[in-house]
C-alpha cells in the first residue's frame, strides 16, 4: 500500500530523513515514535508530498507520490491527513469544512457532500454541531471534524500528524476512540503520536526513528516489553518516567 | 458660519448639480467609491501575485509596488492628467482623470494591506486545503483569499478613508469636488477663510468619522457569526479577534 524505497531528505546540511526503507500493508496501522526532532512529522509529510524528497521514492498504492508528471492533487485526494493543530477552516461552518474539497474536487452536488457530511458527523459524534463554526468547538471536537474532514473524500489511507498533542489531556481520549473505530473498520493507518496506549491497542506495528532513521520496528508487544536497539530502549524508560 | 451653510450649503453638497455637472460632497464619495471599486480588482491581483510561487510575476508586482510607494499621489495626478489624453487619444474629465490616479495608487496601498493579510494565514490552512487535494486556485479562491479579505476589512477601511481624503487633490485640476466648491466660495466671499475651510474641515471629519464605525459596525457582524450569537460586544479595542485556526 505504502512502500519507502531508500528515502532521503536534507534541511540544508542537516540530514532528517536517513535511507528510510519500509512498507505498510493494506490494513494496517503503524505507529510512528521517537524523541523529538527525530524526522517523525516529516517522515509523514513526505507521503503526500506536503514535503519533497531529495533522493529515493515513495510508492502509494501504485503511484510514484514524487513524480512530477503526475498530478498531485489527484496523489493527495487520495490520502486523509490529520494535523495536530487541526486547520480547520475558521470561516465556514463545521459541515462546510467537511463538504467544501467533495465538492470542489470530487465535483459532488453541495446537497450530496453536505448529506455525506452529515452521516460523517455521526460517525464521530458532532452531528449537533453542524451549523457551528470551529472557533465554537473545544480542540478535542475540532479534531474530530479534522478527521471527518479527511474521511469525506473516501480515502484508502489516513495519516495522522500528532492528533492529540494540542489537545487538553481530558479530550485526548475522544480523538483516540474516534481513531480506535477506524482501524477497527480496516482503515490503513499511519499515526505519528506519543499515545502509547493506542499504540497498544491498535497498532499492528510500532517504527521508531531517532535521527531521520527508522531503528526499530515491531509489534507493540515487543516494542513496548523487549526493545531491541539501545536507543528505542532509553525511549521506553524515558516515557515510563 | 450658519449663514455661509444655508446659502451656500446646497453647493457644498451637489455643486451645480442638476443644473450643471454633479460635484461638492456628492462628487467626492462618487469619485471614492468608484477609486475603492476600481481598485479593488487591481489590490487583489498585485496581493496574489506578489505572494506568486512564480518569480517573474512576484517581480513584475513588486516593481509596480516599490514605483508607487516612492512617488507622491500628487505627481501621479498630474501623470495621469497629462499621459491618459495621449495614451487614449480621449479628452478625460478631471474627476476620471483623478479616479484613475487613485486606483494606480491605492492598487498598490491596498495591495499590500490584502498581501499582508494573505501572508499572516496560518501555513496550516493552506496545508490542510492541498491535502485534500483542492488546487492551488481554489485553496486562493475557497480558503485563503476570503479569510484575508475579511482580516483586512480594517486596513480596506482605512483605505477607504484615505481615499476619501485624497480625493481633496483632484481640486487642483479642476475636479469641481467639495475642496474645490469651498475654495470657490472663499473666493466670493474673501473675508471669511476661517469659516469656509472650518466646514470643509467638518465635512470631511463627519464623512470619514461614520465611515470608520461603519467599518467597526461590519466587523463586529462577521466576528460575531464565527463566534456564536453569545459572545462579543464588549470590549472595542479587541474587535481583530482572529479565529484560531
Amino acid at each position: 500500500m505504502i512502500e519507502f524505497v531508500d528515502v532521503n531528505k536534507w534541511y540544508g546540511e542537516h540530514h532528517v530523513l536517513r535511507n528510510v526503507n519500509e512498507r505498510v500493508e493494506r490494513g494496517e496501522v503503524v505507529v510512528v515514535c521517537g524523541p523529538s526532532g527525530s524526522g517523525k512529522s516529516t517522515l509523514i509529510r513526505t507521503i503526500n508530498r506536503l514535503e519533497p524528497i531529495d533522493r529515493g521514492r515513495i510508492l502509494v498504492g501504485n503511484a510514484d507520490v514524487n513524480d512530477q508528471h503526475a498530478s498531485v492533487n489527484d496523489l493527495r485526494s487520495g490520502i486523509g491527513f490529520v494535523f495536530q493543530q487541526f486547520n480547520l477552516f475558521p470561516h465556514l461552518s463545521v459541515k462546510d469544512n467537511i463538504a467544501l474539497a467533495p465538492v470542489n474536487v470530487h465535483r459532488r452536488s453541495r446537497k450530496e457532500a453536505v448529506d455525506r457530511a452529515m452521516l460523517l458527523l455521526d460517525k464521530v459524534g458532532l452531528v449537533h454541531k453542524a451549523d457551528a463554526f470551529p472557533a465554537q468547538l473545544s480542540g478535542g471536537q475540532q479534531q474530530r471534524v479534522a478527521i471527518a474532514r479527511a474521511l469525506a473524500m473516501d480515502p484508502p489511507v489516513m495519516l495522522f500528524d500528532e492528533p492529540t498533542s494540542a489537545l487538553d489531556p481530558e479530550m485526548v481520549g475522544e480523538v483516540l476512540q474516534v481513531m480506535k473505530q477506524l482501524a477497527n473498520e480496516g482503515m490503513t493507518m499511519i499515526c505519528v503520536t506519543h499515545e502509547m496506549g493506542f499504540a497498544r491497542d491498535v497498532a499492528n506495528r510500532v517504527w521508531f526513528i531517532a535521527d531521520g532513521e527508522v531503528l526499530e520496528r515491531s509489534p507493540p508487544s515487543e516494542f513496548f516489553t523487549a526493545p531491541k536497539h539501545p536507543r528505542a530502549q532509553k525511549f521506553i524508560s524515558d516515557i515510563r518516567g | 458660519m450658519l449663514d455661509i451653510l444655508s446659502e451656500y450649503g446646497f453647493l457644498l453638497l451637489v455643486g451645480q448639480f442638476p443644473n450643471g455637472p454633479l460635484g461638492g460632497v456628492a462628487l467626492t464619495l462618487v469619485m471614492s467609491v468608484a477609486a475603492l471599486l476600481l481598485a479593488f480588482p487591481v489590490a487583489l491581483a498585485v496581493a496574489i501575485a506578489r505572494t506568486s510561487p512564480i518569480p517573474a510575476i512576484h517581480r513584475a508586482a513588486s516593481v509596480y509596488v516599490t514605483a508607487v510607494r516612492g512617488l507622491p499621489l500628487l505627481l501621479i495626478i498630474f501623470w495621469a492628467y497629462f499621459v491618459l489624453p495621449l495614451v487614449t487619444g480621449m479628452t478625460t474629465s478631471a474627476s476620471v482623470t483623478v479616479v484613475c490616479a487613485l486606483v494606480i495608487y491605492e492598487g498598490a496601498y491596498l495591495g499590500e494591506s490584502i498581501r499582508a493579510a494573505l501572508e499572516a494565514l496560518p501555513r496550516g490552512q493552506t496545508e490542510a486545503a492541498r491535502s485534500l487535494g483542492m488546487t492551488y486556485r481554489s485553496t486562493m479562491t475557497k480558503v485563503i483569499i476570503p479569510q484575508a479579505l475579511f482580516n483586512c476589512l480594517p486596513s480596506m477601511m482605512n483605505q477607504f478613508v484615505l481615499i476619501v481624503k485624497n480625493t481633496s487633490l483632484a481640486y487642483i485640476i479642476g475636479s469641481q469636488e467639495v475642496t474645490f466648491s469651498a475654495n470657490s466660495i472663499n473666493a466670493q466671499l474673501l473675508t471669511k477663510p476661517f469659516e469656509v475651510y472650518f466646514i470643509l474641515a467638518g465635512i470631511y471629519f463627519v464623512v470619514c468619522f461614520s465611515l470608520s464605525r461603519l467599518a467597526k459596525a461590519i466587523e463586529h457582524r462577521v466576528v460575531r457569526k464565527r463566534l456564536g450569537q453569545q459572545t462579543r460586544q464588549s470590549d472595542p479595542n479587541s474587535s481583530l479577534v482572529r479565529a484560531p485556526s
